[in-house]
């Protein structure tokens, strides 16, 4: 069984996803940049990777896409520009609500990080599974029946756990479940929000090996937000690196990892262990880099 | 070779899980089957598997945190299974751990110097000025400042807590010091720093680790031999070169090609 992949194809040229200097601020301090000035873009078919330490603003950046910043904070600037297949270029951040929720599940789809929470436990994961289906799509009955189960087995889990619900799973199961849940629809767009994190290395190495086949078989642009570079040199083409909520240097992984031009990206490399165990730790110093932020060696590279 | 400062032999650890429909049911569940390692004076051992390994529980078991159903454990040749209650206290003294989460393992409620001091306290090592001055020598040692003690956990990061958790094992001065997936909860960068403060703090205090883990990269950092722990047994032990350059059980060799991205990091 097999799920019909449609083909998608844009009518323009311009990139899937176009984010052109969005800043965020909690509405009581407008001044206190959360997010400051971001902008980078998604290909079609792509996967872009945002990489920072906790606190640089990658999980909020994300939820201003899929426009669910939660109520203390604002968007003080900046437009989110995603490429419609079917409307051509729209502004996500001038949508109303309703046209909004239309794309989200349908063209734009977002995995969470914990696969515990994000699940509700009183449904079967076929029902949660079968909503986006019902909601964008109006599958119902036998058809729905059936493209729930070729989903599932698609991810990889036998299609008799429909019935399943979240606390009969494995962590690795349920995050297949999410999965499975944000392809429903052939989202054009996934967000994926450090979907690895909590996994262990063997199911995280699975996972990620089902993402990039997902994305290369459906042409999926994705976003994959995460702090560990070992899983950026895996999975990503283009790379953006954020400091205290600004881009401090983006390019594609190549560039980014092998030949990194700002002093946090290459402290940040320095930070990570690797697997020979030949590498010298070497912790960032903050207070270098501050000075060093303001230097015009840096500057240069955060305006280029 | 150094001398085994820690040895546990053959434990076995069972739980009973209830089950079935309604949990009138229960099954047994052996966390810990027949598993033997040994830790040299000086050196860090990392126990590595994935969760539900029963990595924690061996901790836990080694520490005499929970009783074990059968096998031994022997600090300095005693085992402490046979300790009288006291003995065992003051045996606990140099056997210390730190903890995983640094947001759940701290009193809220209680400040930073009396998590730090209630050790000495308990153990009533000194006088109150002494106790103090120790605490207020640690804090400095592992990046903290005097102000800090009347501070409480809340008020700090999540890596200047585990600085705290670190402190409150070390004032001590232990033997050996468990750490349960010390650094996982941490990002990249203070996670380096943290690892940098342990491996120096070893070479000062000559301390012995049992360092949990699933993150392989870290445990190549750390760590000078290893265990691999799959569903309560030890399918492979040794030392981390060899475990890394030659491993031999499959599982071993799954989880050393699931770490992500061997070939392109190396900044």
């Amino acid at each position: 069984m097999t799920v019909d992949l449609q083909t998608k194809q844009l009518a323009n040229t311009a990139p899937l996803l176009q984010l052109e200097h969005v800043s965020i601020s909690p509405k009581k301090t407008p001044s206190r940049l959360l997010v400051n000035d971001v902008s980078f873009a998604i290909e079609v078919g792509k996967t872009t990777c945002v990489v920072g330490e906790s606190g640089s603003g990658k999980s909020l950046t994300a939820l201003a896409i899929m426009g669910l910043l939660s109520k203390q904070l604002q968007l003080n600037s900046g437009k989110v520009l995603f490429n419609d297949a079917d409307k051509g270029i729209v502004d996500l951040t001038t949508l109303d609500a309703e046209s909004l929720r239309k794309l989200r599940g349908d063209k734009i789809a977002m995995i969470f990080q914990e696969p515990m929470t994000s699940l509700n436990p009183v449904l079967t994961v076929g029902y949660q599974i079968g909503e986006s289906l019902t909601t964008h799509l109006g599958f119902k009955g036998e058809r729905l029946k059936n493209k729930i189960a070729s989903l599932l087995e698609m991810v990889g889990i036998p299609p008799g756990r429909a019935n399943s619900y979240p606390d009969e799973l494995s962590g690795g199961q349920r995050q297949r479940v999410m999965i499975a849940m944000s392809i429903a629809c052939e989202p054009s767009l996934l967000i994926a929000d450090e979907p690895t994190t909590a996994l262990d290395v063997t199911v995280q190495a699975q996972i990620l090996k089902l993402l990039s086949d997902l994305k290369t078989r459906m042409n999926m642009g994705m976003l994959f937000i995460t702090h560990d570079f070992g899983v950026v040199a895996d999975i990503a083409d283009n790379v953006v690196v954020m400091f205290r909520g600004q881009i401090v240097e983006s390019g594609t992984r190549e560039q980014v990892l092998s030949n990194p031009q700002h002093p946090y990206t290459k402290a940040l490399l320095a930070c990570v262990p690797d697997a020979e165990g030949e590498k010298m730790l070497k912790p960032i110093d903050y207070a270098w880099l501050a000075g060093e932020q303001t230097g015009a060696v840096a500057a240069e590279v955060i305006h280029e | 070779m150094s001398e085994d400062i820690l040895v546990a032999r053959n434990l076995v650890k069972t739980y009973t899980q209830r089950s079935g429909r309604f949990g009138f049911g229960s099954t047994q569940v052996r966390a810990l089957n027949d598993v033997s390692i040994h830790l040299r004076a000086g050196t860090t051992l990392a126990v590595v598997g994935e969760s539900g390994s029963g990595k924690s529980t061996l901790a836990r078991c080694l520490l005499q945190l929970q009783p074990v159903d059968s096998g031994e454990v022997l600090f300095e040749g005693r085992d402490l299974a046979k300790l009288e209650p006291t003995e065992l206290r003051d045996v606990r003294k140099n056997l210390q751990m730190v903890f995983q989460d640094p947001f759940a393992s701290l009193n809220p409620r209680m400040r930073v110097g009396e998590i730090v001091g209630e050790g000495l306290l308990i153990h009533s090592l000194g006088s109150i000025a002494e106790q103090q001055k120790k605490v207020v020598a640690m804090l400095k040692r592992v990046g903290l400042t005097e102000a800090d003690m009347q501070k409480y956990p809340h008020e700090f990061s999540g890596g200047q807590r585990q600085r705290i958790g670190i402190a409150r094992a070390l004032v001590l001065n232990p033997q050996v010091v468990v750490c349960d997936e010390p650094v996982s909860a941490l990002d990249v960068s203070i996670q380096a720093q943290i690892l940098l403060l342990l491996k120096e703090l070893q070479q000062e205090m000559a301390l012995s680790y049992i360092f949990i883990s699933h993150d392989l990269r870290v445990v190549r950092h750390i760590a000078d031999d290893m265990v691999v722990m799959y569903q309560g047994q030890v399918v492979e032990q040794g030392s981390v070169v060899d475990v890394y350059t030659a491993p031999k059980h499959s599982y071993t060799q799954n989880l050393l090609a699931a770490i992500p991205g061997k070939k392109v990091v190396n900044g």
